[in-house]
């Protein structure tokens, strides 16, 4: 045995090539890649990278087949949140143009009939809170049955921390998926978020699961993490086997602590695009907010085809997206067919 | 007699730091909202009233925006032809 077959079996990493390996392991068998192995494939060459992009894409096909979920998502409750995760232009603690808004129902329910014409089968409610109090359980209650009596469409939230009470709550009303995102490897979350942590959000995804409701937990890219820490996130990712991992792409926003970050660079997105993929065959990976800035469009297709299989239509929380229709033209110039809603339930 | 060109010097805002712009920063020929222009064209809604500067409150939903200025009213994705 080698010195480096020696270190490369210590450390769960592999001894051949890493793309050959993953070929075998993850393509055939469909097992993901260990945090070693993640990381050799995000510190393959750049020449590498189409390489890994296909065989990204290959494993996609086969554990998830061609179609594209597609999902939209608005802010029920923007700014004002008393956390300080430092990407967030919605914290009330951070010198950040965003003023805090409330959307009313009616625009809620004209939001959710707007995405389901995309064809998109899940849409998003989300609030900027550490948790919800009973105001904005209120708003949701009466949200969620308003979209559920008149749109046809899958209903999913995001509001934070939750007792377990509120988890209850939420799968009685027929919530179809709950996102909580880890946003980060466990040891690089202290440097992102100081007024909750990582453990915290842990436990509530935990409980989302136990009631029966879909798991979406994803992060944000370019955050000041480490490669290693990048593989280290895909792995605990793994390790939760959420439904859906949504991957954001920093996008430094004015008045945050991480405004000085720069956007992350093409390349290197796509190359984490493939290494989550090769984490975790059969999960739902879906291109989140920042593609536009780190991306472009070029890029986007290349994501398309290099693992990603959903995606999120239209504008953001705070931030705008591409037209919808410009998404929706590339799928089908990728002929990549949008998921039927009876193929979620 | 010769005319010099007449240039744009009315004082505005601009929609995404707030900051004061003239008329070859709105026209896309000044370097000084550069990264402000970019950043408007791919992924930011207004923030800032262009014409007093005030931050606006802004709602994003999946197909527009709308922006309210405490003194100037409500602009629209729509009413700009944009997103």
């Amino acid at each position: 045995m080698t010195a480096s077959t020696e270190t490369a079996r210590e450390t769960g990493g592999t001894s051949g090539d890493i793309l050959a390996v993953a070929r075998e392991q993850v393509l055939e068998r469909g097992e993901g890649l260990t945090e070693a192995q993640v990381l050799e494939v995000l510190q393959l060459p750049g020449e590498r990278l189409t390489e890994a992009l296909a065989l990204a894409h290959e494993v996609r096909m086969r554990w998830c087949g061609p179609d594209v979920e597609v999902e939209g998502i608005v802010s029920l409750k923007t700014g004002g949140c008393p956390e300080d995760c430092h990407f967030c232009s919605q914290s009330g603690l951070f010198d950040s143009p965003v003023r805090a808004a409330w959307l009313d129902k009616d625009r809620l329910v004209e939001a959710a009939k707007q995405t389901a014409k995309t064809g998109a089968t899940e849409f998003c409610i989300v609030a900027a809170v550490r948790g919800p109090d009973e105001k904005l359980m209120e708003q949701i209650r009466a949200g969620v049955a308003a979209i559920r009596a008149e749109v046809d469409i899958n209903v999913a939230c995001s509001l934070g921390m939750l007792t377990q009470a509120q988890v209850d709550e939420l799968a009685a009303m027929g919530v179809h998926r709950y996102n909580h995102n880890l946003e980060t490897a466990r040891s690089h979350f202290p440097e992102v978020v100081t007024t909750h942590t990582w453990e915290e959000r842990w436990e509530t995804l935990q409980m989302i699961r136990a009631a029966g409701m879909e798991v979406c937990c994803g992060g944000i890219v370019g955050m000041g993490e480490t490669l290693e820490q990048r593989a280290e996130f895909a792995v605990q990712l793994a390790e939760l086997e959420p439904d859906e991992v949504p991957m954001n792409f920093l996008i430094p926003n004015p008045g945050t602590p991480f405004a000085h970050l720069d956007v992350p660079q093409g390349p290197d997105a796509l190359m984490t695009i493939a290494a989550f993929r090769l984490a975790m065959p059969k999960t739902v990976l879906r291109f989140a907010g920042g593609r536009e800035l780190t991306l472009g469009d070029l890029g986007a297709e290349q994501g398309m085809l290099g693992g990603v299989n959903a995606i999120i239509v239209g504008n953001y929380l705070t931030n705008l997206g591409r037209p919808a229709e410009q998404d929706l033209e590339m799928l089908e110039t990728l002929k990549m067919p949008i998921k039927a809603l009876n193929d979620t339930l | 007699m010769t005319t010099e060109p007449v240039t744009e010097t009315v004082a505005t805002f601009c929609s995404w730091c707030g900051g004061e712009t003239t008329g070859a920063d709105l026209a896309g020929s000044s370097a000084e909202h550069e990264r402000c222009r970019a950043r408007l064209a791919l992924v930011d809604p207004p923030r800032h009233c262009p014409e007093c500067g005030r931050r606006m409150v802004v709602q994003v939903d999946p197909m527009g925006w709308t922006a309210r200025c405490s003194r100037h009213g409500e602009t629209t994705s729509a009413s700009r032809g944009q997103r």
